[in-house]
């Protein structure tokens, strides 16, 4: 039998964060295909019922290390404590959600224990060798790269957010270990001494069933109002891309794409976006993906279900006039 | 304290301006970039800019590091312009084929012959690769603490004080120096290149650097050294309708709604 599949279980304020438990899913397909069983590791100075909740949504085991410096992200002890535990317990496989704190933790893992790494996955399986299939998207997502790992062990990748789905609670039974280790705060070098959040400005994205997208194209103030008037009807979360950003008609925290968030809504309507795809990348998993764009040579149209080629302008208000109309009937 | 040298390393990418241009030669697997200018990595760019003025508060020399094929050396002589001491290219075949691993090995050899220094600082990701895995590995090869995401940087003695963006706000880190700090692009806008910044840049130090000169362990670099192996290399498929409607306007809206409301959308 193979080494185990680990998550690493990422929580802030007590809670544990989407992606720690959407890569559950992603485990246990791979570890019923090497025949291995799957694990989640969570660093916090209080586990509460979080290992029983991981348990739930399904991993066979949990490693816990509980300390009370390690309520707040600390990545040279929370390297250590994971290096340690790795070498002790030896996985095949560590899955580390691709956030900020994933992005800041996972390279400095992989280099201490010499192995290899890639980021941000929008991918991953199992090949006929039993070595895991990353897929990674590089040039801004217009190219994929099959990334594997042959010799050095554990094999581990950061998984973007929203790639894989999460999975349902279930009453399943499993193993809480606990992970004894030495913490002293002499190992911290780079203390995190605060973190302050931000709420996000109405519907998270990710959540949204119907996401309207902002290219550069939307960035005028009246198109921009039609914009919200649609979003406001369809019950639809704005986001957009990296120029509507620096526009300033969208905040970072709505940015889509290669550098920003994935999301999977059932419609996405991508509006005045021409369809780089550093965009693309983002929305590519919607169900159906509406595009307006008054240039009928945009890349957006060979990438879309349904497309209409015109001005924002006057397409906006009809199309929300129509759309009214249907939902009378 | 005083400030010692600052490292800025920086990478020459392909402008995301033109990725589209980017191909996937089907038969050997490969990237083919032909005829896509090359640019100095915008975060970079910050990078050195948070150097410049570090130095403009607090002293110290800014040497800009960089790993590359010969023609990087236009991103150093750019790097002098905009105002670093000295830079230093990296460059030599055993370094072809490096991933994130090797690379941040042979950086940290590299930088390693610079000793003493305060800070490194780096951009937080490239545009090409875009992993940002670089900056947190080379300070784990060097033994120092990192922090990625940085928006803003206060020198107090020997330690700094950052702010590092997560999702939804930011973290503040107290951070010992020598310290690997990789910036994003909230941190400043970088100045704009001046004549006389360009002529400048002609007298200063300019180095090519080999593997030999940097007592790297072959092992440890290029293909051979790299954990990671790239397998294959596509480009996403899209398999969509693509049904695009034109037209008189009020006509052509209408009858894309009719067509989303047959399959079911509306």
């Amino acid at each position: 039998m193979s080494g185990e599949v680990w998550v690493y279980a990422e929580c802030r304020s007590g809670r544990l964060m989407d992606v720690s438990i959407e890569l559950i899913n992603g485990a246990r397909k791979i570890a019923d295909k090497i025949k291995s069983s799957t694990a989640s590791i969570i660093l916090t100075d209080n586990v509460g019922q979080l290992a029983d909740e991981l348990i739930s949504y399904g991993v066979d085991k949990v490693y816990v290390v509980e300390h009370p410096l390690l309520r707040l992200y600390q990545n040279d002890l929370y390297t250590d404590i994971i290096c340690e535990a790795v070498l002790k317990y030896n996985p095949e496989i560590l899955l580390i959600g691709a956030t900020s704190i994933g992005m800041d933790l996972a390279p400095r893992i992989a280099a201490r224990l010499k192995t290899g790494l890639s980021a941000h996955i929008v991918g991953l399986d199992i090949d006929e060798n039993g070595i895991l299939k990353q897929i990674v998207p590089g040039f801004g997502g217009g190219v994929m790269a099959v990334v594997t790992c042959p010799k050095a062990r554990p094999q581990i990748a950061t998984v973007r957010p929203g790639v894989l789905a999460k999975p349902e609670k279930t009453s399943k039974k499993g193993e809480i270990i606990n992970f004894k280790t030495e913490i002293s705060e002499e190992k911290i070098k780079a203390r995190t001494l605060e973190i302050v959040e931000e709420e996000p400005l109405g519907k998270p994205l990710e959540e949204a069933e119907i996401v309207v997208g902002v290219g550069l194209g939307g960035c005028k103030p009246e198109t921009f109002k039609l914009i919200r008037d649609l979003a406001e009807t369809l019950g639809a979360a704005i986001g957009g891309t990296r120029p509507a950003v620096d526009e300033g008609y969208i905040k970072e925290d709505q940015m889509i794409g290669q550098s920003g968030k994935t999301v999977r809504p059932k419609i996405h309507i991508a509006l005045g976006v021409s369809g780089a795809m550093q965009y693309m990348v983002g929305v590519m998993d919607s169900k159906t993906i509406i595009a307006v764009n008054k240039d009928p040579n945009a890349p957006i149209f060979k990438m879309c279900d349904i497309g209409i080629v015109g001005d924002l302008n006057d397409v906006l208000p009809i199309l929300l006039e129509e759309i009214k109309q249907l939902r009378k009937t | 304290m005083r400030i010692l040298n600052i490292i800025v390393c920086i990478k020459q990418v392909p402008d995301p301006k033109e990725f589209s241009k980017i191909a996937i030669d089907p038969v050997r697997k490969t990237i083919v970039r032909e005829g896509i200018p090359s640019i100095i990595n915008p975060l970079d760019k910050n990078a050195l800019e948070e150097a410049l003025r570090i130095r403009e508060k607090y002293g110290g020399k800014v040497i800009v590091l960089s790993m590359g094929p010969p023609q990087a050396l236009e991103a150093c002589k750019e790097a002098l312009a905009f105002g670093a001491d000295e830079a230093i290219l990296l460059c030599d075949r055993l370094l072809a084929g490096s991933d994130t691993l090797a690379t941040a090995y042979a950086l940290s050899k590299a930088i390693r012959k610079l000793e003493p220094y305060s800070l490194i600082l780096c951009g937080n990701e490239t545009v090409d690769g875009s992993t940002g895995q670089v900056p947190p590995q080379l300070a784990e090869f060097l033994g120092i603490p990192h922090v990625t995401r940085v928006r803003g940087i206060k020198i107090i003695d020997d330690e700094a004080i950052v702010e590092s963006m997560m999702e939804y706000g930011y973290r503040i880190v107290k951070v010992k120096l020598p310290a690997v700090l990789a910036v994003v692009k909230e941190i400043n806008t970088p100045r704009i290149l001046s004549v006389f910044g360009i002529i400048s840049a002609s007298s200063k130090k300019l180095i090519q650097w080999c593997v030999s000169d940097i007592e790297a362990d072959i092992d440890m670099i290029g293909l051979e050294g790299s954990p990671t192996r790239v397998t294959d290399v596509f480009t996403p498929e899209v398999k969509r309708r693509c049904e695009v409607f034109r037209g008189p306007v009020e006509e052509t809206v209408r009858k894309a709604v009719r067509r989303l409301h047959e399959i079911g959308v509306f």
